[in-house]
């Protein structure tokens, strides 16, 4: 388990913190999504649950980042990557730049930890497999599309084996046909049982695969809970996030004075 | 297609499960060759050409050493295109001063106006230009033959730090990526009323407001790329595992000492004059 304890961050020079006295957990198996407006808090709180800040990030952490109950605040990224895998926006900046093949990029991890070849193949050959892009593997990532880059950047993550995943907003910078491609390798790395740690502000992507949802506004967390709760709050939109596409059919068949139950019985 | 890599044995047993296409090196055995080896070839016939001097000389070592292997490697017509057009502006310079300015000509050519152009002036611009061939079709060639990925993996496995090698790589990648954001930027800009064209003067003051936002894209973009390394264990102390590397042979190892030897000598046959000038 991840567990967030009282935690606040302040970033170097900032006057104020991005997070302030944030309580969170992530259990095994579960996937826990994070929304809010920009400027909420959503990305240092992936930085700080991915032990980036303050290690990569100059700022000032109070609080407790716990893995499996062990206060991690000792240990070295390079330590914690078994444990927790980050994935930020931007898919060409996941990627490492000085490999020629897919294979390869999803392999620099384990490269990196200075893994035997066999299990280094098996780890690649698995996370691509996993995330269906094991046809691929010869390609250049960088002649790939948004959505396929960051596959291949996920799927670098994967080759890590971490315990927990934590993604910043993995298809903000994508086109429709990227999200969905990476929207579906996401369900399916959740129905398979990954702990997932993800910030989106597409909630329809968060109502598929969350289990739980909170939202953070101004640094603090304002909700929490069930995801279908918590993405049906009608506060949500005063935070700043956008309703999921069912709950507004809902929410408009009510006004239209029909049953929204209908919907689902309806649904395809 | 056959992998010319060779597996990394003093790492660990090579999996026969690695993808075949893993550290292709290219069509032909001059492409094969490891990368150290192409590497030793191009700097030695660059600093060839400059010891030996004169015309003959370095127009051997461009027959010999750039463009015979340049032929057998298909890519005689891209080292050309690529290395004139490194080397012409230089060239031309270098004709043009001296052709015309060069100190003690006496044999006169021709007269432009005021100037004339001497033979001594003429054979000293063929002597640079046949140096600079030379350098820039070693180089080329190198280049031409050789991936970035193939050289720093074949460094690592000699032992250079991953770092150093990983920023060797990196800074020669990251250059198509710059062109690309700045292209990107100028069309921006450009759809913003941004004049990029027309005087020097205009297109000067037009490069303004595209540096600032390709630089500072650039550090923002560092930023986030050196996380998602540290993310994925780069930072880590000890050595990293390598899945290939390009094969190495005794008889290149010896052809790379002999070529150095070879060096080293004409360098102390020149300082003692044993070797005098060539043509």
């Amino acid at each position: 388990m991840l567990r967030l304890e009282s935690v606040s961050y302040r970033y170097a020079g900032a006057e104020r913190a991005s997070l302030r006295d944030i309580d969170l957990r992530l259990e095994y198996g579960e996937v826990l999504g994070v929304v809010g407006a920009s400027e909420a808090g959503k990305t240092t709180l992936c930085l700080v649950a991915s032990g980036l800040a303050p290690r990569a990030i100059r700022g000032t952490l109070t609080g407790r980042l716990l893995i499996d109950g062990i206060d991690v605040a000792g240990q070295r990224m390079h330590e914690l990557t078994a444990l927790v895998g980050v994935c930020f926006q931007d898919p060409a900046t996941q990627l490492s730049g000085v490999n020629a093949t897919v294979f390869e990029e999803v392999a620099f991890g384990p490269m990196n930890l200075g893994l035997p070849v066999e299990e280094v193949v098996e780890r690649t050959t698995d996370s691509l497999a996993a995330l269906r892009i094991g046809h691929l593997s010869e390609r250049d990532p960088a002649r790939l599309s948004g959505g396929q880059m960051q596959l291949v950047a996920i799927g670098g993550l994967l080759a890590m084996r971490p315990a927990h995943l934590v993604l910043d907003e993995p298809t903000a910078q994508l086109d429709p046909a990227g999200t969905s491609l990476v929207a579906d390798a996401l369900a399916r790395l959740a129905s398979g049982g990954s702990s997932i740690l993800i910030a989106e502000q597409k909630t329809d992507l968060l109502a598929r695969i969350c289990d739980r949802v909170v939202a953070l506004d101004h640094g603090g967390l304002r909700l929490s809970g069930q995801s279908r709760a918590v993405l049906a709050d009608p506060s949500l939109q005063a935070l700043g996030v956008e309703e999921p596409s069912i709950v507004r059919l809902r929410r408009l068949a009510s006004e239209a004075g029909e049953d929204p139950a209908r919907l689902e019985e309806e649904a395809p | 297609m056959a992998r010319s890599g060779q597996p990394i044995s003093e790492a660990a047993p090579l999996s026969g499960r690695l993808p075949t296409f893993l550290g292709n090196p290219g069509p032909s055995a001059f492409h094969r060759l490891n990368p150290l080896t192409k590497l030793v070839l191009a700097t030695v016939t660059a600093v060839a050409a400059v010891v030996l001097g004169g015309i003959v000389g370095p127009a051997v070592l461009l027959l010999i050493a750039v463009a015979i292997p340049a032929a057998g490697a298909g890519v005689l017509g891209r080292l050309l295109r690529t290395s004139l057009l490194l080397s012409l502006p230089i060239a031309i310079s270098a004709l043009l001063v001296n052709l015309f300015f060069f100190p003690g000509g006496r044999d006169v050519l021709f007269q432009i106006g005021p100037i004339t152009a001497t033979r001594e002036g003429l054979v000293f611009a063929l002597e640079i230009l046949a140096r600079i061939l030379a350098i820039s079709g070693g180089i080329t060639l190198f280049y031409l033959t050789t991936s970035p990925q193939a050289l720093v993996t074949d460094l690592e496995r000699r032992g250079v730090s991953p770092r150093l090698a990983f920023v060797a790589s990196a800074s020669v990648q990251t250059v198509p990526a710059m062109v690309e954001r700045a292209s990107t930027i100028v069309a921006a800009q450009r759809a913003r009323g941004l004049d990029t064209e027309g005087g020097v003067v205009r297109r000067l003051r037009g490069l303004v407001p595209i540096v600032a936002p390709v630089i500072m894209g650039s550090i923002a973009e560092v930023e986030e790329r050196s996380m998602a390394l540290e993310a994925r264990g780069f930072t880590r102390p000890g050595r990293r595992t390598l899945l290939w590397a390009p094969a190495d042979t005794p008889v290149q190892r010896l052809a790379r000492w002999l070529l150095i030897f070879c060096l080293a000598g004409l360098i102390v046959a020149r300082s003692a004059g044993v070797l005098g000038p060539l043509p």
